[in-house]
């Protein structure tokens, strides 16, 4: 409990107060009523510089990218996939294979698809796997993560490599879910004439809605906290920077702590929302 | 009536596994790229692609002439074999009515003229160099085409191998037993605060790690722990406490009741109890954990980045990696086998225990 504390708890209040100050932080040894009366005192306008830097405006953009189109592709592909390999004839197979790149680094991936979007000068063999499609149809070469003059929607190729990752993660888990469909409630629907689409809208998402709210929350706070890949990839340049690399680049290539901790409360600010839905859930489960 | 029903039936069992096909194709072919380039020779692949290791089309020469020797004039246009074009368009080859291809190879003065013929080929020359190039530090020679020699050093994948394992292992051991202890107390004990106690563990399951790197640098660097291995042991026991006690308090809570109480009776310790009982009845819960919390240090960047990033010799293989590719990134001969012994020893762990973590999977995170 004393380490939980000192790593998680105690830290949030420390990072909110460090917040407050200047880019050393508070001054030490003092008392806290003459923290606040020293020079490096700033009161709130780290989160005014944070709402109105237009770095971290394209990094609230990005990240609102990658909430939209990474959970929304891991959540649909994850979905189908479970659907798939439930009636096919090679399911455990099929499930690894879409399961191993959850225990692939995001470094290692970001080799990977640094390797398929490998970019050679038009009229030279391609040797990423992307551009020589692209240049067998007909089409131009092009460094895409990198390609600015289509920001912000570059950010879909880093984007592609967390789908890439995740919907291992969300098949796993429908999969389980569509398990616990009753088998008389299929047949039912089906003598009553229902066809399979039908079938996967009108009874498999109502009866797993549950989960995919869950696994919804979860793929959401864990893209918005994304950080490693971008990094990895393209260190937050041609207009990539999501909040997490900001608060990096603020907090220890800047030195400037004061500013780092609003951008990390700013972030705790969006969880909190899932934070009290998890507590309710606790709270209607059990009389502890 | 039957026989179209049946025919249905087997229509949409082919429509469900090839569309499963198919994804597992997009799934796994990147994955499958960077391994088969870890074992291709360096020139090779800069040169082509890793999937001229299937059977393709290629041109090869047939025969060569010499433009001098043919008295050829390259800067006007000229005649070779029946066909007339510039030195440009013979450079990026021209096509003959019969299906073969000239080509000018090199430049105006020395070059030469390729006569071409398209042929099924299959590029197989694999090679374990890479790999000893990239743990060994063993430098890859090769000679220029003007003759010079250019060394392209390797790199020293081993120690940050070893560094690896040094800082997954306690960091996965460490927070396990604190854990398991802790999930035994909130479940089998009654202590004052239990309550608000555990409330603060759901409420920090989602706690973002970023807010806590700023704090405890700054405790680091007072207790001067900064950029060792205790530091960031400590540092990975306390982001994943959170979610370990939780996992870990589900599956205790959940031990029958009845065998516990009866040791209880019988006289036996709180310890006793948890060590002789709770330990091996939850094996399957803690192996869940393990695997979750080896694979998340094992490939975690960010927080060793922060608590050991100051010291080259701890460099784990995350960073060795993220090295290599942000200084050398275009040495594909490293990356793809630097990147596959980073993956060797997750993949193992994930494969001979899929099991175990995808039950943890199921139980810890539906709901986080």
């Amino acid at each position: 409990m004393a380490i939980l504390s000192w790593y998680l708890a105690i830290p949030t209040l420390r990072t909110f107060w460090i917040s407050l100050f200047g880019r050393d932080g508070p001054p030490n040894g003092f008392t806290l009523l003459q923290q606040v009366a020293s020079d490096s005192f700033v009161g709130l306008s780290n989160y005014t510089a944070v709402f109105t830097d237009s770095l971290m405006l394209e990094a609230f953009r990005n990240n609102l990218m990658w909430i939209i189109f990474g959970s929304t592709f891991s959540i649909i592909f994850g979905l189908i996939i479970a659907v798939l390999a439930d009636r096919s004839n090679f399911e455990k197979l099929a499930k690894s294979l879409i399961f191993l790149p959850m225990a692939i680094s995001f470094v290692g991936a970001s080799v990977i698809w640094n390797f398929i979007y490998e970019y050679r000068p038009a009229g030279q063999d391609q040797i990423g796997l992307l551009n020589s499609i692209v240049v067998s149809l007909g089409g131009t070469p092009q460094a895409w993560p990198q390609w600015v003059a289509v920001a912000p929607w570059n950010n879909l190729f880093l984007i592609v490599m967390v789908v890439w990752l995740q919907t291992g993660f969300t098949m796993v888990l429908f999969s389980a879910a569509l398990k616990g469909i009753p088998e008389e409630l299929m047949e039912a629907s089906r003598i009553d004439g229902a066809n399979e689409f039908q079938i996967f809208f009108r009874i498999m998402i109502p009866y797993i809605r549950g989960t995919i709210i869950s696994v919804w929350t979860t793929v959401i706070i864990f893209t918005l906290k994304i950080f490693d890949v971008v990094w990895v990839m393209t260190g937050g340049q041609f207009g990539t920077h999501v909040i997490a690399t900001q608060f990096y680049r603020q907090s220890f290539t800047n030195q400037n702590s004061g500013y780092g901790s609003a951008i990390a409360i700013v972030l705790l600010i969006a969880v909190i929302p899932v934070m009290f839905y998890n507590l309710k859930q606790f709270r209607e489960q059990e009389a502890f | 009536m039957k026989s179209g029903k049946k025919r249905k039936r087997l229509a949409s069992l082919f429509f469900i596994n090839g569309t499963l096909i198919l994804l597992i194709l997009i799934w796994t072919i990147p994955t499958v790229g960077i391994f088969v380039s870890s074992f291709r020779a360096r020139d090779n692949i800069a040169t082509s692609g890793w999937w001229s290791v299937l059977p393709h089309r290629e041109w090869k020469a047939t025969r060569t002439i010499n433009p001098v020797e043919a008295g050829l004039d390259a800067n006007g246009v000229m005649e070779i074999e029946g066909i007339t074009g510039t030195f440009e368009e013979f450079r990026a080859g021209v096509q003959s009515p019969n299906g073969s291809r000239i080509t000018w190879i090199g430049n105006k003065r020395i070059g030469k003229i390729e006569i071409q013929e398209q042929v099924w080929s299959i590029d197989w020359n694999f090679t374990l160099d890479n790999y000893q190039q990239v743990l060994g530090g063993q430098d890859f020679k090769f000679t220029k085409p003007d003759g010079s020699i250019q060394v392209v050093p390797g790199d020293n994948m081993s120690s940050a191998f070893l560094n690896s394992l040094s800082v997954a292992v306690p960091s996965t051991v460490i927070p396990i037993l604190i854990a398991a202890f802790g999930a035994y107390a909130f479940a089998w004990m009654k202590f004052p605060g239990r309550r608000a106690m555990f409330i603060l563990v759901i409420a920090l399951l989602v706690v973002p790690l970023q807010i806590a790197l700023v704090p405890i640098l700054r405790d680091y660097k007072a207790l001067q722990l900064n950029g060792t291995f205790l530091a960031i042991w400590l540092a990975h026991t306390g982001f994943g406490l959170a979610l370990a006690t939780y996992l870990l308090y589900n599956y205790i809570s959940g031990l029958p009741r009845d065998i516990l109480e009866s040791a209880f009776i019988d006289g036996a310790s709180h310890f006793t109890v948890f060590t002789q009982l709770v330990l091996p009845l939850s094996v399957p819960a803690l192996a869940s954990f393990a695997i979750f919390q080896f694979l998340w240090v094992w490939n975690d960047y960010l927080v060793a980045l922060i608590f050991l990033g100051g010291n080259p010799e701890f460099e784990l293989v995350t960073q060795r990696m993220a090295a290599i590719v942000g200084s050398r990134g275009s040495e594909w001969h490293l990356l793809t086998a630097g990147a596959f012994v980073s993956m060797a020893l997750p993949l193992l762990v994930f494969f001979s225990m899929q099991r175990y973590f995808v039950r943890g999977l199921l139980a810890g995170s539906v709901k986080g």
